[in-house]
């Protein structure tokens, strides 16, 4: 599904370059689970701009669901992001005053998707995340909980490769986050769903069966994660 | 992705903000309206001028005393017309229809107990033909009245409606300057042609005038003076060569040398509504212009208020991008939002101008005339400053980088 080789990213901050990916490789499967985590300044945040093709390399390969990005421009990126990559946040990024159905219909307008297609597949995407009975609640009618699943309907709504979450449950509490790590854990385990989680807390990078760590740029261990947490279980003290 | 979904995504932004939109949108809505409005107006005025004057004929030359070199200059000694010199041109003078002098000075003219003042014409029978005015009762100053200094007079229909109400004048007499004139006839209405009002005005024969009324002021050097000569050509399109003839012959009369200046002017109509017409179509422009820099004031204010959504809207717009938005659906969204404002402020603008033309009908001032190029002027300007003002904040949003838009807070 993803073949990295030799990733690096370098921005120019004045007069001096500033590593932020110093020549990462890695590959992840389809149907994997995978956590990067890092503290902040760890280059996490640049690796995921680069897989989820928000932003293409300096230098190094990348090759995505067969199709090589790096060189990509702009709008080829926008087409290569609304097909293959579900993009869930931290702060949800739902449309003001705009109902959870059209949220959700958003990437298909996009991807040129109109009419009764779009409503149903939107529709479908929301049922998925339990939220078929309120479709027509705006953003700030919702609770966060409910927020975030119209934002992971939205990130699902167009079948992508790649589930890329960044922080998913960083702007909840813990009960809700909880319910969040259900759905992903479910959207993996039983619809074998690519899902890559981006996280600093290790708690909820060990939900995933594969731990990717990055220090400075670099990445420091690449481990199978064997025995997952289950998402309820609660939080040890570390 | 089709048109009516930006056009619902820039209804909602607009509609999200009503307040804002409302204010951006009456900056172009004012703009819109005073180019409009005064445009009508300017043509308005136009038009009535023009109008009344074409009315008095683009056949007529009048011969004033006093050079036409120009505002600035004055002349030295103050230059006089005699009646002599009419009767010159009367004689000499070929391709005339007819002619008249015209000796005018204004009075206080008085019947019972109501007075006004009044410019009083001393004239010839041809007066009326020259002038386009036709007797509505009774009759006219005839050359007879002139051979025996009748004391008689033809009052405008505004003069008539002044002095006498609704009672028929046709038989009173009148007083002007305290001298007794009886009234034999009043004029038909000929409407106000912006400068003077032609009903305002009452005739008594010349001779009369020289003899009764005018005074010592009326001659020079014992010849008496006449304020104009008033003349109507056969053939409008041999104007000029009239009014040359009529320069050589007064020339002679004068006793000028071909290299002094005239101490006559000559003018005809038609000359006077070509400059006339310039000279409001000028105006006109310039009204236009004035209201055209309050439009383009509006699309200032449309762009500063888009520059400020766009940077609102970073987040939003980084979404976009990175639900697979290309750059140029972002840039077309954009776009559609500022069109709708400068259009829909345009035709609101549009339809203030006309309302505002209304009013000003409705006061009887003038008829504005609303012309279909203004509006569509009008309209396609405001469309042009939305797109020109509008190109820039779009742009912006477009070249937005995804991830910066994402992370901006």
């Amino acid at each position: 599904m993803i073949q990295a080789q030799d990733l690096m990213k370098v921005y120019q901050m004045g007069d001096s370059e500033v590593g932020a990916l110093n020549g990462a490789s890695f590959t992840i499967n389809k149907g994997e689970m995978v956590t990067i985590m890092g503290p902040s300044g760890s280059g996490k945040s640049t690796l995921m701009s680069i897989i989820g093709c928000l932003d293409v390399p300096s230098s190094g390969s990348y090759v995505l669901d067969g199709v090589s990005v790096e060189n990509m421009d702009e709008s080829k990126l926008a087409e290569i992001r609304g097909r293959k990559i579900g993009f869930v946040f931290q702060q949800f990024n739902l449309l003001a005053r705009t109902s959870a159905l059209e949220n959700v219909m958003l990437p298909l307008t996009y991807a040129g998707v109109s009419g009764k297609e779009r409503s149903d597949r939107a529709f479908k995407a929301l049922e998925r995340v339990g939220l078929g009975e309120r479709t027509h609640h705006a953003p700030n009618e919702l609770s966060g909980g409910q927020q975030q699943r119209v934002a992971i309907a939205r990130a699902l709504v167009n079948e992508p490769a790649i589930l890329l979450a960044d922080e998913p449950t960083g702007a909840l509490d813990s009960k809700t986050g909880v319910e969040i790590m259900e759905l992903f854990q479910s959207l993996y385990q039983d619809h074998g769903q690519t899902v890559i989680l981006v996280t600093h807390d290790s708690y909820v990078a060990r939900h995933a069966n594969r731990i990717i760590k990055l220090s400075d740029g670099n990445i420091v261990s690449d481990e199978v994660n064997k025995n997952p947490i289950k998402a309820g279980t609660p939080r040890a003290e570390e | 992705m089709l048109f009516s979904e930006n056009f619902k995504i820039a209804i909602r932004a607009l509609r999200a903000n009503k307040l804002r939109s409302g204010l951006t949108m009456l900056g172009i809505i004012i703009g819109v309206a005073a180019v409009v409005a005064l445009m009508s107006v300017g043509n308005g005025a136009t038009a009535s001028i023009t109008g009344s004057i074409s009315n008095m004929g683009t056949n007529l030359v009048s011969i004033s005393p006093g050079t036409d070199e120009g505002f600035g200059e004055t002349s030295a000694a103050p230059s006089y017309l005699y009646l002599s010199d009419y009767e010159r041109l009367e004689k000499q003078l070929k391709g005339l229809n007819s002619i008249t002098p015209v000796y005018q000075s204004g009075y206080d003219v008085t019947f019972g107990k109501s007075s006004h003042s009044i410019a009083v014409s001393g004239v010839f029978e041809n007066y009326l033909d020259v002038n386009a005015y036709k007797i509505a009762v009774g009759q006219k100053i005839t050359n007879a009245h002139n051979n025996t200094q009748a004391r008689v007079a033809v009052l405008g229909s505004k003069a008539a409606k002044d002095l006498f109400g609704k009672l028929d004048p046709v038989g009173e007499v009148i007083k002007i300057n305290n001298i007794s004139f009886t009234v034999i006839g009043v004029l038909q209405e000929k409407g106000s042609s912006g400068f003077f009002d032609p009903d305002s005005i009452v005739l008594v024969p010349l001779e009369t005038g020289y003899a009764k009324l005018f005074g010592a002021e009326a001659s020079h050097n014992s010849k008496p003076l006449v304020g104009q000569i008033s003349m109507s050509v056969v053939n409008a399109e041999g104007i000029n060569n009239v009014m040359r003839q009529a320069e050589y012959l007064l020339r002679r009369e004068h006793k000028l040398d071909p290299t002094e200046k005239k101490d006559f002017s000559l003018s005809n109509q038609r000359d006077f509504l070509a400059t006339l017409d310039t000279v409001t179509q000028t105006m006109t422009i310039f009204l236009g212009s004035v209201a055209g820099i309050s439009l383009l004031v509006g699309g200032i204010g449309i762009m500063n208020i888009m520059l400020v959504s766009v940077t609102e809207r970073t987040k939003e717009i980084g979404l976009r991008k990175a639900v697979g938005a290309h750059k140029n659906q972002i840039l077309v969204q954009f776009l559609i939002e500022t069109l709708v404002i400068s259009i829909l402020g345009g035709v609101l603008g549009i339809l203030l101008g006309i309302g505002v033309g209304f009013i000003v009908k409705y006061t009887g001032l003038l008829t504005p005339q609303i012309m279909p190029s203004h509006i569509a002027l009008a309209f396609f300007f405001s469309l042009a400053i939305g797109l020109f003002f509008g190109i820039y904040p779009a742009y912006r949003a477009a070249n937005l980088h995804p991830i910066e838009a994402l992370r901006y807070e």
